[in-house]
């Protein structure tokens, strides 16, 4: 595969279709660990591990299992949820066994990770497009990354925004959708690079 | 706690008071990205009843048999079962809805409306007030849903769609198309509909001044309740004193 290629997938996924400010996946942790900036990170990194590795796995099991068996219209969905939801708690044994520093920093967000449908929608749009092993892997490595981005600008503003003088009406979450409003919209501006 | 209320109760406190959207703030990816039409967000809301109804019956009746220490993998699978079914169902009758729906269908399994009402509510509750919960939820959801596309539709590109499965028709509130017998040109309201609110900001937007709406009505009904408490409270002070 060409370099051009691989940035060409990296730079649509990462502003063009941005996981969460133009294809609306991962909301739920997007506005809730957005209020401080060390769980931010913490989250967007755990979110990046967990995305690789499960498109690591699943695109080989429905390409080799699944596809050659006719079974993936009817296990497509089970399958994937499942790898996806044993493969978190093989992280988090894992991490709690080998690195205690790094099982403390992601090890709240494992649970939560299960249920993000960035991941499980990854895994589809990998599938659904057709994308080769290495296009897909550059595909979960920078949605993951997409991800991130969207999440560290957002709880950067949200630090800002608790000093604010906001509506009462509008405080905490409204105005946190309307500001995701507006860098949506900022993310308008990347449409037509690729 | 919850065996005290009424069925009649557990069926309304999904629509209003306790909406899964604009209340709790649960299943926000389907909610924006699928209400770039309004039947497309009715689908997936009676997509969600069909699942939540299934899903809140199961894990209800096999309460007593799965552990708890499984009890999430056990509540997804349950949840993917049923969200097969009504993949493979859209496919096979509403394929333009499927196609619009696109991966948001296989993601209702992660659909945190549906796991929520299975770990708070169905592994704790009796099979009926379980079903009762998840029509009440389910219907919330939809409404919910319904509304969000209905703004957006409306404003962003001027129609309302009530079209499923090549019946129904696509209502025009913008300048007349001829020569389409799908279309009903109702009048010409809206001259140039605001594109953006059927793109991704749009439905941030909406769902932004929605939520505040909600909020500002939360907060006129605690400041109510409050004044009403320290009344009843003054009341009883004034009566205790006039005694001593």
């Amino acid at each position: 595969m060409e370099f051009n290629q691989i940035m060409i997938i990296m730079i649509s996924a990462i502003f063009v279709n941005n996981f969460v400010l133009s294809r609306f996946l991962g909301l739920c942790p997007y506005f809730g660990v957005s209020k401080k900036m060390d769980s931010a990170i913490g989250m967007g990194f755990a979110v990046t591990f967990v995305l690789t590795m499960a498109v690591l796995v699943i695109h080989p099991v429905n390409l080799y299992i699944l596809t050659p068996l006719g079974l993936d219209k009817f296990l497509q969905i089970i399958v994937f949820i499942f790898v996806i939801a044993s493969f978190v708690q093989l992280v988090e044994i894992l991490l709690k066994k080998f690195s205690k520093g790094l099982y403390h920093a992601l090890g709240i967000y494992l649970p939560l990770i299960t249920t993000n449908c960035a991941i499980l929608g990854a895994a589809f749009i990998v599938v659904q497009e057709n994308m080769s092993y290495v296009e897909g892997l550059v595909f979960a490595v920078s949605a993951g990354l997409g991800f991130t981005l969207a999440l560290i600008m957002m709880a950067g503003v949200r630090e800002k925004l608790e000093m604010a003088d906001i509506p009462k009406a509008f405080v905490d979450l409204p105005i946190s959708f309307i500001t995701a409003a507006l860098m949506s919209l900022a993310m308008f501006g990347f449409l037509g690079i690729v | 706690m919850s065996n005290k209320h009424s069925n009649w109760f557990e069926f309304v406190k999904g629509i209003a008071k306790e909406n899964p959207v604009f209340i709790a703030a649960l299943g926000l990816c389907p909610t924006l990205a699928v209400t770039t039409q309004t039947i497309n967000g009715l689908a997936m809301g009676v997509a969600v009843i069909f699942v939540l109804f299934f899903a809140n019956m199961f894990v209800s009746l096999l309460r007593k048999f799965i552990p708890s220490t499984v009890r999430i993998p056990a509540y997804i699978m349950i949840i993917a079962s049923f969200v097969t079914l009504v993949s493979l169902f859209l496919q096979a009758f509403a394929p333009d809805i499927n196609r619009a729906l696109g991966i948001f269908i296989p993601l209702i399994v992660v659909n945190c409306v549906i796991l929520g009402r299975a770990e708070a509510f169905a592994s704790k509750n009796t099979v009926s007030k379980s079903l009762v919960d998840a029509l009440g939820m389910g219907i919330g959801f939809t409404l919910a849903l319904t509304l969000i596309g209905l703004i957006r539709e409306l404003s962003g590109s001027a129609t309302i769609t009530l079209q499923f499965a090549g019946l129904g028709k696509i209502f025009n509130f913008g300048q007349p198309i001829l020569d389409d017998p799908n279309i009903v040109n109702v009048t010409t309201l809206i001259q140039n509909p605001a594109v953006v609110m059927i793109m991704p900001p749009g439905g941030f937007l909406v769902m932004g001044i929605l939520l505040g709406i909600f909020q500002n009505s939360q907060n006129r009904k605690a400041e109510r309740e409050k004044k009403r408490k320290q009344e009843l409270a003054k009341a009883a002070k004034a009566k205790a004193n006039t005694q001593s």
